[in-house]
């Protein structure tokens, strides 16, 4: 419909174009292999996901109980400085920033994953019904999915966001996920109908295998190559979406479990005395975010065909 | 540390964009231009000061406004009958010189200033004077709505179509210098209330010439004449010259004609920067000399860089309310009293609260009438509240805990630590907390309000120096937030209350107040008073003469630059 | 070609009323309300009911739907109650959207300053330096949370070195007159020399900020479309002819690598409304986003309504513009069959 949509369709394409899905595969990951690029995206992303998963285990001090027992002053912005035990000191209400940050990977991580996995999950059930019933169904579907793409992503998170009567991390990461469940429909829906008149689909309807295998077993599964590198993109939006939302006072109020959205947001007006409260968190968003983003970005242009010649 | 700050930021702008380099260097000589500019801004009188704000003014006739930043402009622009002293929530004269009542408290004669003009050049006497009281009086429609009038109905109750009771009689011109106020009964808080922003005297003239009272309800909001909007006309030592709305900028200039000590300041700019680090390095940067609610965590840091921070006399309580309605182990008063030991204000306030900060033990500060040090204080004793809580069968007490988001407040700086904090002390003593947080505009205040949280976080900033205007406002109406009408001695405590505002003895009504407080604290206990908090504001070093005042009535006409 | 675009503005129409129609519902049904916004501590639930009941927010929604749509018909959109309590949804429209629109114009305008040139260059030198340094810039650019660029260039150039100001969109103590309501055209009409150049000011650091996004993505686009350029056969065939280098590289080269890239600028209105949320609160610009932020905060309904509609339709309005530009170039479009449609 507009011009934003035909970038996602764009993308459903690429797919479409080789009816030899394994193959196409194969070869991309050859190119990636040796694309410098996608080795650094791919080593932020591993090491993210290690931390993040052993951060209970690495974590030195509880990330919820005051390093110094109630020494800090809050109120005066007295807080504790680096010192051995804790190298990174503590935050603005006197608890461990490095267990913080440890353990705000493991968070991240979750809102990053969970966001873009209902994302996907959305987009999959609007996408597949369209792209597979087509008619009335895909023009219903489709409507809904480009009133939502008219509003711009943030805004329409931010709506979200105050919807809900108690938010916490869970709202946080269903707002962001709400947004990109039309981004994945509509590029599911472009990949599945671009197969429709393809060879391989024809054959198989030839052949006599019923639609419903048809749409299942053949037309989704070689629709995933852009859902993939989509998904990786995502991770790094939803990511900075909800940074955004914590910065504009819609994330999680219970800090207990810190996100690193939440902790720069919650940096923000101890900047300039303490700008490495805010430093922290936002090196590893930005490094994190670009490790997911140079991911994706070389996925996509290992796939796509003009890239091949 | 500023030192440091310099040479990374240094380094930083030297890796930065060479675009930002060449636009910000053509910036800085233009910049020492201005600063040229400003040079003159540094004798005694005379200059431009821009202060900034957390919001936009609503309008510029008080009467119809409840919000502060509408208030914040009008205090300078108009005059009440009374004022507060400078400073303090003290009664002072005002437009009104004296004043005297009959021994029952319900006729006043007000002898009132001579030579008083409002800006538009019309005099100020009685006839002004009642001509404001009437028009407050005969409110119609729209102007009768609580979001419109909120003020008036707080405090006089309802309007000449005697729908609802009013506390207002009449008003009569005796001579031009002489006006005598009526009233239906006695209240504390009379003449005080006159000192209140939204009580201000207003010019007839300019207020007929352009419609004052014509406010409409329009869709789900409502819609305010012109005289509110541009035409404001008081006595004040400053008068309105423009709102730049687009760029959210209230201009006032010097009234020359002004009655008293006339301003010091040519030029009063008033701008909103609702954000508030965003205030803070406005004031860094020297684009504004001044302003309100700077975050007590910022207070050290302002006051090392050579800022004033000045420190208003706490007049608000922050108080942890109990509900009576839903859990019916909260209406045993052990109970009550074992959450009141559990929580370490000390602590807290030590932890949580800028310096100056008290713990309270009434729900309203010493500077009010009827404050009283012989109450039950409730110290910090988790032991003594486990006992408590075994005592009332309550070992496994189980509550609904509400917390505020979005918000601060100048009782309460930073709602999530606070709350932290507590729950930490309720925890221990063994209680189970159904948490639930929810932003202020968005539910919180609706939820509170209609008595659906067991424990909750909300204070008050006072308006004027009575305990009606903390107390009165809290438990007059037993259909409170507490609930307490819920509670057996609910109906007993609002009658107990309305008694104390309508005792005209001035002896008599301390001594009420104090036994008041004392019940409230021992047999009572629907809230737990926590805190005290001063807030402040922060002016450049060369600002002088702002007094910072309990009721946020700061004026700046005795403000000068260097 | 007028068949289609009249399709498309009907389904424009269509967008902006199922889409109030969900805004309506969805803001009401919102907790918590104006009434607390109004009413703040002083609230009972006596006055409460009262004013709830003078908003006529105990309507059932779909009544409320319709007496909105009514007054909407004639142009009413309601008035704020939050925001700037008092003017109306349209006045707080009319004197934001400039200030929005200044913003966004100077933050592409330095996009396309920056990364068309840039662009150009990497794809020249592929593999070079230049090229490997501005793509992870380019990336980083998008991986920088928008609202922490704009508070690290706030805190460095305007309160540390003092090169701009902080806040705001203009000195309060100008006296500049105000025609169109855009201060920096304002200044420049009127002569008023000072104001067009303090207002100037006012905005480079937020539009640095907002500029990143699209900054990034229109490096990245004009990168790939020159090299998609250089590739194609009339530049070897120009080369072989023995045309030199920059008259290729006018001719050629670039002109046609443009396309895609301003069909990119295009694209990136939504990006920079919703940048324009975050960086107009670091920098209190009193523009659209600053008066969102508000809103949500303040639960202001009719300016919540009315400035998400028109937000999304300038978006759709942009996207159609796009499309029809597309479509002039691209017959296909035009009968229907493309764009995946």
């Amino acid at each position: 419909m507009t011009a934003r949509t035909d970038k996602i369709d764009k993308l459903a394409q690429h797919t479409a174009r080789s009816d030899a899905g394994v193959s196409l595969a194969a070869a991309a990951w050859r190119r990636l292999r040796r694309n410098p690029v996608f080795l650094l995206g791919a080593a932020i992303v591993v090491a993210f996901v290690v931390l993040a998963l052993l951060a209970p285990l690495l974590a030195p001090h509880d990330p919820a109980e005051p390093m110094l027992g109630d020494q800090v002053v809050r109120a005066r912005n007295e807080i504790p400085p680096s010192q051995p035990g804790h190298p990174l000191g503590g935050d603005q209400v006197g608890r461990d920033l490095l267990s913080r940050l440890l353990v705000g990977a493991q968070q991240t991580l979750l809102v990053g994953v969970l966001a873009t996995l209902i994302g996907l999950a959305g987009g999959l059930v609007l996408g597949t019904l369209a792209g597979a019933l087509s008619g009335w169904v895909d023009t219903v579907v489709m409507r809904v999915v480009d009133v939502m793409l008219s509003i711009p992503g943030l805004l329409l998170a931010v709506s979200i966001g105050s919807l809900f009567a108690q938010p916490n991390q869970y709202t946080v990461i269903l707002a962001v996920a709400i947004v990109q469940i039309p981004v994945f429909a509509r590029l599911l829906r472009g990949s599945m109908l671009a197969q429709r008149h393809s060879d391989h689909v024809l054959a198989a309807r030839a052949l006599g295998v019923r639609e419903r295998a048809i749409v299942f077993r053949h037309m989704l599964p070689n629709s995933l190559g852009p859902v993939i590198v989509q998904a990786t993109l995502v991770l790094a939006i939803a990511i900075i979406e909800a940074a955004g939302l914590s910065f504009l006072g819609l994330g999680n109020p219970d800090d207990r479990l810190p996100e690193w959205g939440q902790m720069l947001g919650q940096a923000q007006n101890v900047i300039d005395s303490h700008p490495e409260l805010a430093f922290w968190p936002a090196g590893c968003i930005v490094v994190v975010a670009l490790g997911f983003t140079l991911v994706g970005e070389s996925l996509r242009e290992a796939l796509d065909p003009k890239s091949r010649r | 540390m500023v030192q440091s700050r310099k040479v990374r930021t240094g380094r930083l702008a030297a890796v930065g964009l060479s675009a930002v380099l060449v636009l910000s260097a053509c910036a800085e000589s233009q910049r020492g231009q201005n600063d040229q500019g400003a040079g003159d801004a540094t004798a005694k009188a005379g200059g431009t000061m821009t202060f900034a704000t957390e919001g936009a003014p609503k309008l510029f006739d008080p009467f119809f406004a409840t919000d502060g930043a509408t208030f914040r402009t009008s205090q300078q622009i108009f005059e009440g009958l009374v004022e507060f002293k400078p400073g303090t929530a003290e009664v002072e004269a005002g437009l009104a010189e004296k004043w005297e009542s009959t021994p029952d408290g319900k006729q006043w004669t007000f002898t009132l200033r001579k030579g008083a003009k409002f800006h538009d050049g019309t005099e100020f006497n009685a006839d002004a004077a009642c001509y404001n009281f009437n028009r407050w009086y005969n409110q119609k429609g729209a102007g009768q709505s609580p979001a419109v009038t909120g003020y008036w109905q707080d405090n006089f109750g309802g309007f000449s179509d005697g729908a609802k009771p009013s506390l207002f009689k009449s008003c009569t011109v005796k001579d031009p210098q002489t006006a005598v106020v009526e009233l239906t009964s006695y209240t504390s808080k009379f003449p005080d209330i006159l000192g209140l922003p939204s009580f201000a005297m207003q010019s007839p003239t300019a207020m007929k010439q352009h419609n004052a009272d014509n406010v409409v309800q329009q869709g789900d909001s409502f819609v305010y004449p012109a005289y509110g909007q541009e035409h404001p006309s008081g006595t004040g030592p400053f008068k309105f010259s423009k709102y730049d709305k687009a760029n959210g900028t209230v201009e006032l200039v010097r009234n020359e004609d002004y009655w008293g000590t006339k301003a010091l300041l040519d030029k009063l700019i008033l701008r909103a920067i609702p954000d508030e680090t965003a205030r803070k390095q406005a004031l860094q940067s020297g684009d504004v000399q001044g302003y309100d609610l700077p975050s007590p965590a910022d207070w050290d840091q302002l006051k090392k860089d050579g800022h004033k921070l000045l420190i208003r006399p706490a007049f608000n309580v922050m108080y942890l309310g109990i509900g009576q309605k839903n859990n019916a182990k909260l209406r045993d008063l052990k109970v009550r009293q074992a959450i009141a030991h559990a929580i370490d204000r000390e602590g807290l306030i030590k932890q949580q609260y800028p310096e100056g900060a008290k713990v309270a033990e009434n729900l309203y500060p010493d500077t009010v009438s009827g404050w009283t040090a012989d109450v039950q204080k409730y110290e910090y004793n988790p032991e003594k509240a486990k006992t408590l809580l075994a005592e009332a069968g309550a070992s496994n007490l189980e509550v609904t805990f509400y917390w505020p988001t979005e918000v601060t407040r100048p009782y309460m700086p930073n709602p999530r630590d606070i709350f932290g904090f507590i729950r930490g002390n309720l925890e221990a003593i063994g209680m189970k907390l159904n948490v639930v947080s929810k932003p202020w505009n968005g539910g919180y205040l609706e939820d509170v309000d209609q008595a659906k949280a067991d424990v909750f976080l909300l204070g008050w900033n006072g308006d004027y120096n009575t305990p009606d205007n903390f107390i009165g406002n809290f438990f007059s109406d037993p259909n409170n937030r507490f609930a307490t009408g819920s509670a057996t001695w609910g109906a007993q405590l609002s009658a107990e209350i309305k008694a104390a505002d309508a005792e005209p003895d001035t002896n008599k009504r301390k001594a009420m107040y104090e036994a008041l407080n004392k019940k409230l604290k021992a047999e009572y206990l629907p809230a737990i008073p926590v805190a005290h908090s001063p807030p402040a504001l922060v002016t450049s070093a060369k600002v002088s003469g702002l007094v910072p005042s309990p009721l946020t009535d700061e004026r700046f006409h005795t403000v000068s630059l260097g | 070609m007028l068949r289609y675009t009249v399709r498309r503005l009907l389904q424009l129409v269509l967008v902006v009323v199922a889409l109030s129609l969900l805004l309506f519902a969805w803001l009401r049904s919102l907790p918590g309300g104006p009434v607390s916004a109004l009413l703040g501590e002083r609230a009972t639930p006596a006055l409460r009911a009262q004013l709830t009941a003078e908003l006529g927010l105990d309507q059932p929604i779909f009544v409320q739907y319709f007496k909105f749509l009514g007054r909407a018909l004639s142009g009413d959109f309601g008035v704020s109650t939050g925001v700037q309590p008092g003017d109306s949804a349209m006045e707080i429209f009319l004197q934001r959207f400039p200030a929005t629109l200044e913003l966004s114009v100077l933050a592409i305008l330095i996009a396309v300053a920056v990364g068309i040139p840039l662009g150009y260059l990497a794809a020249r030198r592929r593999g070079g330096v230049l090229d490997n340094l501005s793509v992870v810039g380019s990336l980083i650019g998008v991986a920088v949370p928008v609202f922490f660029l704009a508070f690290v260039l706030k805190q460095v150039f305007a309160v540390e070195l003092g090169w701009f100001p902080t806040t705001g969109r203009q000195e309060g103590g100008l006296d500049a007159t105000r025609v169109t309501g855009f201060f920096v055209l304002d200044g420049l009409i009127t002569r008023e020399w000072d104001a067009a150049w303090d207002a100037v000011k006012h905005l480079i650091l937020p539009a640095i900020a907002l500029s990143s996004i699209p900054f990034s993505v229109i490096f990245r686009i004009t990168r790939a479309s020159v090299l998609d350029v250089l590739d194609e056969d009339f530049v070897r065939t120009a080369e072989s002819k023995g045309l030199t280098t920059p008259v290729i590289r006018r001719r050629h080269v670039l002109r046609n690598a443009m396309l895609p890239v301003v069909t990119t600028i295009g694209l990136q209105t939504g990006a920079l409304l919703a940048g324009a949320v975050l960086t107009e609160k670091v920098f209190a610009f009193p523009g659209i986003g600053q008066a969102l932020a508000i809103g949500f905060e303040r639960r202001d309904y009719p300016v919540l309504l009315l400035l998400i509609l028109c937000a999304a339709g300038v978006f759709v309005l942009v996207n159609l513009a796009v499309d029809l530009s597309y479509a002039v170039i691209d017959p296909r479009i035009r009968s229907g069959s493309g764009g995946g449609r």
